[in-house]
């Protein structure tokens, strides 16, 4: 796909995907967006506490996620663009490779999470740990939510279930998976990196 | 009325309203109780009072559940229900333990019924909301597994849809959920724990489900907007319902032994509670303003657009009122929570009741809607319930205003009952308007008996 193909009108008519997908995405946000409001009030009222606890993090493989999932993202948009131009099993192959990375992502997170609880912290150790273990684990959730939702699109994608011209689901799908990704974008340097 | 089968909803609906009315004159004794400390004492103690108006609540709203499945299901699935003979035993054995139940509560003492009923084996009793007598909890039990059984093949051997699965699910979720009114640990946190998988997954979370798919099904009919559109938006509200209401349990968590996190987690789920109930309205006003039919039966449609509204004010910003951890820290257990408690159970589930009851009842007597006359006395009686449900709310919000700032703040905190007999005119006013309540109630059950010029259903 070429950005010509597209016409004005259509980036602006409505947004891709399912319109309900939106709505969903918006309660997400906002969910997220609560939490990340209430992380910042407790921050400011424990600057210390939080410094200290925040320097455990291990930045590296915060970072190293971070690119995984943008490239997944990545990924993503070139499934788009190939069903956008008929290619139903380019568009599967892209989709394959975004899952894997997610399934990436979810692997570095699970050895990140064995090392805090081996060091024997928990959502009770204390209110930078439960903003932490928190937001990262109800992320963490959202990440294998968007691959089961990506598998699904796979496979259907896989079976010529998608046209040029019919591909709404793929739409969906994306828009749902760069939320999980936007959240990643703001979630990592909020409580990884902003001391 | 498209299928025989779908008359077994007809007692169901009838018996709801009959406890219905139960419900509210216990109410009413209650609420004298309030300001007449030994009014009927001792024959009716204030607690048993205080029972038998929740349980009759619960109880009714259960029998409307099921009156709206057995009418709703067939005509969803499009095929006869799988045994109406079976819904019709169920109905008289539910109805006949719970008369039963509250003839115990009424006749001897609490206690004493406690023993009677093998309380000493598996002790279930004595618990808010929960304390029917053992053979009681299993009696519901066995009847919620009957009536599922019998939903589901009805389903199973007809047309699935959106709104019979949303309907399903929450139906099992109701029996499951219910499961954990037999567990009651002796150590008092695990007992509040466990007994809040009953009472808040119910309410926030599995009824609202229950809720929607009444909703959309009376909003189908009446419209006849698209069945694709209302289901889609059917499924955006259930999924908000269950992102936030199930983690939202956590804002009953905030002070009764359990981990600190639950405040966090309460305060922000259950923050966000009240959107899908605000869904719910946005949904029920477009629907309606997008109609492609109009239906005769525009009280029904007042009920449905009701609902919308009085749910998201009762149960969404009612409930978002006290529901942060350090606003709850004040606020708890005090007349906000009743407050709170009458408009949330008003708005989503009694309206829901009634709406579905509004629009069903007139097709099981044949007729596609009541005479016009009979639907203006149920418009009256929509504003009286709901006019003077928003006053007994606001009195007993202004009650627990006070209560709290008396009781629980300043430099010299008055005593409970000190605190109480500040406030004692709230309550006089509440009283009030529950009288009016009644009076809408009863120009309800007159408007089915209402004559007049009639339209035969299609």
């Amino acid at each position: 796909m070429t950005i010509d193909t597209i016409t004005p009108d259509e980036i602006l008519a409505t947004p891709p995907g399912d319109l309900a997908i939106w709505f969903f995405i918006f309660a997400e946000l906002l969910a997220f967006g609560v939490f990340f409001v209430a992380y910042a009030f407790a921050r400011a009222h424990n600057v210390e506490l939080f410094d200290e606890s925040q320097r455990q993090l291990d930045i590296s493989s915060g970072a190293i996620n971070t690119l995984v999932l943008i490239t997944s993202s990545y990924f993503m948009v070139r499934a788009v663009a190939a069903i956008k131009q008929g290619l139903s099993r380019v568009c599967a192959r892209w989709i394959a490779a975004a899952i894997a990375l997610g399934g990436i992502f979810l692997a570095i997170k699970l050895v990140e999470f064995h090392d805090k609880f081996s060091a024997g912290i928990s959502l009770s150790t204390n209110t930078f740990y439960m903003f932490y273990l928190s937001l990262t684990i109800f992320h963490f959730m959202h990440v294998i939510l968007g691959m089961v939702i990506l598998a699904a699109v796979m496979l259907k994608a896989r079976r010529g279930g998608y046209s040029a011209q019919n591909h709404t689901d793929v739409e969906t799908g994306a828009s749902y998976w760069h939320m999980v990704d936007l959240l990643w974008i703001i979630l990592f340097p909020l409580v990884y990196v902003i001391h | 009325m498209q299928f025989k089968s779908q008359a077994v909803a007809k007692p169901y609906f009838i018996a709801a309203i009959a406890l219905f009315v139960g419900q509210i004159l216990f109410g009413l004794i209650m609420g004298f109780q309030y300001v007449v400390g030994d009014f009927l004492f001792p024959e009716i103690p204030f607690n048993v009072a205080r029972m038998v108006h929740t349980n009759l609540l619960i109880v009714w709203l259960l029998f409307g559940f099921m009156g709206a499945a057995y009418y709703l299901i067939p005509e969803e699935a499009e095929t006869e229900l799988f045994s109406p003979r079976l819904a019709l035993i169920t109905f008289w054995v539910f109805l006949a333990a719970g008369a039963l139940t509250v003839v115990g509560y009424l006749a001897v003492p609490y206690a004493t019924l406690a023993e009677a009923t093998g309380n000493n084996m598996l002790a279930t009793m004595g618990r808010e909301f929960l304390e029917q007598p053992l053979p009681t909890k299993i009696g519901i039990v066995v009847v919620a597994l009957v009536f599922l059984f019998n939903i589901s093949m009805t389903v199973l051997k007809g047309r699935k849809t959106s709104i019979s699965l949303v309907l399903l699910l929450g139906l099992w979720g109701l029996a499951v959920f219910f499961l954990f009114s037999f567990y009651n640990p002796s150590n008092l946190v695990l007992d509040k724990y466990f007994w809040w998988w009953t009472v808040h997954l119910w309410v926030e979370g599995v009824w609202e489900l229950i809720l929607g798919a009444m909703l959309a099904f009376v909003l189908i009919k009446i419209t006849g907007v698209d069945r694709e559109v209302i289901e889609k938006w059917l499924y955006v509200i259930i999924a908000m319902t269950l992102i936030t209401g199930i983690i939202g349990t956590g804002h009953h968590y905030f002070w009764i032994g359990t981990p600190e996190y639950w405040q966090w987690f309460g305060s922000v789920f259950s923050a966000l509670e009240p959107i899908p109930f605000f869904m719910m309205t946005v949904f029920a006003f477009n629907m309606v303003n997008r109609r492609r039919r109009e239906h005769p039966n525009k009280a029904a449609t007042l009920w449905a657009l009701g609902t919308g509204v009085m749910a998201f004010l009762g149960a969404g910003v009612w409930g978002f009122l006290h529901t942060l951890a350090p606003v709850n820290f004040y606020t708890h257990g005090s007349q906000i929570t009743a407050a709170h408690g009458h408009m949330a159970f008003y708005g989503a589930y009694v309206m829901v009741n009634l709406t579905m009851i509004s629009y069903a009842m007139p097709m099981l007597r044949g007729r596609s809607a009541n005479s016009p006359s009979a639907q203006v006395l149920e418009m009256w009686s929509f504003w009286l319930m709901t006019v003077s449900i928003v006053f007994i709310t606001l009195f007993l919000t202004a009650a627990g205003i006070l209560q709290i700032w008396l009781q629980r703040m300043g430099e010299t905190p008055m005593s409970f009952m000190a605190a109480q007999d500040q406030i004692m005119l709230f309550y006089w006013l509440r009283e009030a308007a529950g009288f009016v309540f009644l009076l809408g109630l009863v120009l309800y059950i007159w408007s089915f008996f209402k004559k007049g010029e009639v339209q035969t259903a299609a």
